[in-house]
């Protein structure tokens, strides 16, 4: 099965690290990323630079960020290949233990 | 039986129809050709059998050509060893903590417990509707998500079995209020759970924690009123039940087990003594505390403390706890008080406690503890 992991980070976290933390939790990011589990990954750039976008009326309405004032933000996410979820729970801990936040995990509809 | 099927199907809906199909099959057969020798593993087989045509019937008819790679069981195949690991699978499965909390415990009781929806939703006080509505939503989650049919592997494993004891140990609470036996059917689980775990002391410890205290069922309620420990009338207690839970609870430290199953198990057991060993009780409160955090349990080691003899100490520990929301807090800061001499403090915690009072019972209990001072 394909699984969706969504990852929600602590602003801050990353940076709070000391340098050796910093440079562990990269190491781990780049492994993970070799992992062949891992069917793709991206990682986002901070909030502040988000833009949203919606369309009412005919009109396209723009705004700066994410919508709600939440301590999380979504920071990136991956795709993993799993057998089950427990699998997919288990990259899930990685990557939160990395960046110090939430991970959703969602399975992907397959077509 | 339901466990080995949903386990060799992947789907607990499957499961249900295949086994509901071989208790038909046997009840139309049995009668005229007699009951074969072994029925558990006949009713297993007959359902795999059954499950399988479904299947390959289904698959035709949706134009596809797999059939399942799965040769026709004959009955030795399943003996009662096999069934028994895929009981733990299931409960592993029932108490994925993906579920939401409700869907783990009905799940859990029907499932493992073999109640029908009906009686789940009349032991949790909602219609038959709703907890069918709760079953299908947790099992369609299991199947949309990818919920292992597995016991977990090293990593997940301590988390994991937390949550299956935590299920069972709120299945067991549900019942001690005294509606349809769910106490009685969570020691049930937490025998099979035991059994089948034979290494894991916590599980041991919750068995010992909820034999003990359901051995103190008879003598708990007056009428509609609470007896105290104390005034409990010791002749309702089940005697054999309370050595049959410190046997149990003897194992689960020969283990090794320091887990809060095993040190609340220990505590019910020192309370159960002829003479209860306070300062011991205290302790174990203590290490209680450290291993949850509770607040709650630092009052009730400051109970232990005084009746250990040190009611100052006691209150020492009662006025560091930020609890003032609670009753109990208030009223055990009133039994403090009244020991040490401080009528007016009593008084005023009785009042405070008897303001946040909610039942008929509760409020007659502190009333005459007022008028007493």
């Amino acid at each position: 099965m394909q699984y969706a992991l969504i990852i929600y980070a602590e602003p801050g976290h990353v940076e709070a690290l000391s340098d050796a933390e910093r440079e562990a939790a990269r190491a781990e990011f780049l492994a993970l990323a070799d992992d062949a589990r891992i069917i793709d990954d991206v990682e986002l750039q901070p909030a502040e630079t988000a833009t949203c976008v919606r369309v009412a009326g005919g009109r396209t309405l723009m705004t700066d960020g994410p919508f709600a004032d939440t301590k999380e933000v979504l920071g990136g996410f991956a795709l993993v290949e799993a057998a089950n979820l427990d699998e997919a729970i288990l990259a899930a801990r990685i990557a939160s233990a990395r960046i110090g936040g939430t991970v959703e995990v969602r399975p992907v509809v397959q077509h | 039986m339901l466990a080995f099927l949903v386990g060799f199907l992947g789907d607990f809906d499957k499961a249900e129809d295949a086994a509901q199909e071989a208790f038909a099959i046997a009840a139309e057969r049995w009668p005229a050709s007699g009951v074969p020798a072994n029925p558990g593993a006949w009713l297993v087989t007959t359902a795999r059998n059954r499950a399988i045509d479904r299947i390959r019937r289904e698959r035709t008819l949706a134009g596809k050509i797999h059939l399942l790679p799965v040769p026709e069981a004959t009955v030795d195949e399943f003996d009662d060893t096999v069934i028994k690991d895929e009981r733990l699978e299931l409960i592993f499965t029932c108490c994925h903590p993906a579920l939401p909390l409700e869907g783990q415990v009905a799940l859990t009781l029907r499932a493992l417990g073999g109640l029908e929806t009906a009686e789940i939703a009349r032991a949790f006080l909602v219609s038959e509707e709703t907890m069918k509505r709760r079953l299908s939503r947790a099992k369609a989650k299991i199947k949309a998500t990818g919920i292992p049919f597995a016991v977990p592997g090293a990593h997940l494993l301590p988390d994991r079995l937390d949550a299956v004891l935590a299920v069972i140990y709120l299945i067991y609470n549900e019942g001690y209020s005294g509606r349809v036996d769910l106490a009685a059917e969570a020691i049930r689980l937490g025998r099979v759970l035991a059994a089948l775990m034979p290494d894991e002391p916590e599980a041991h410890g919750l068995l010992a924690l909820m034999m003990i205290h359901h051995a103190r069922r008879r003598a708990r309620f007056c009428g509609e009123d609470l007896v105290l420990l104390e005034d409990q009338d010791r002749s309702l207690w089940d005697h054999a039940q309370i050595a049959a839970g410190r046997a149990v609870l003897d194992r689960a430290v020969a283990l090794g087990g320091r887990g809060a199953y095993v040190v609340q198990a220990a505590i019910a057991s020192l309370q159960t003594a002829e003479r209860i060993d306070w300062p011991q009780v205290a302790e174990l409160y203590r290490r209680l505390a450290g291993l949850t955090g509770s607040p709650v349990v630092e009052l009730n080691r400051a109970v232990a403390l005084a009746q250990a003899g040190d009611p100052a100490a006691a209150l020492g520990v009662v006025d560091r706890l930020d609890l003032d929301g609670y009753l109990y807090f208030h009223s055990t800061r009133g039994e403090l008080l009244r020991r040490l001499g401080s009528g007016d403090g009593a008084r005023a915690a009785y009042r405070r406690a008897l303001a946040l009072a909610t039942s008929t019972p509760e409020r007659r209990f502190l009333t005459r503890r007022l008028d007493q001072l």
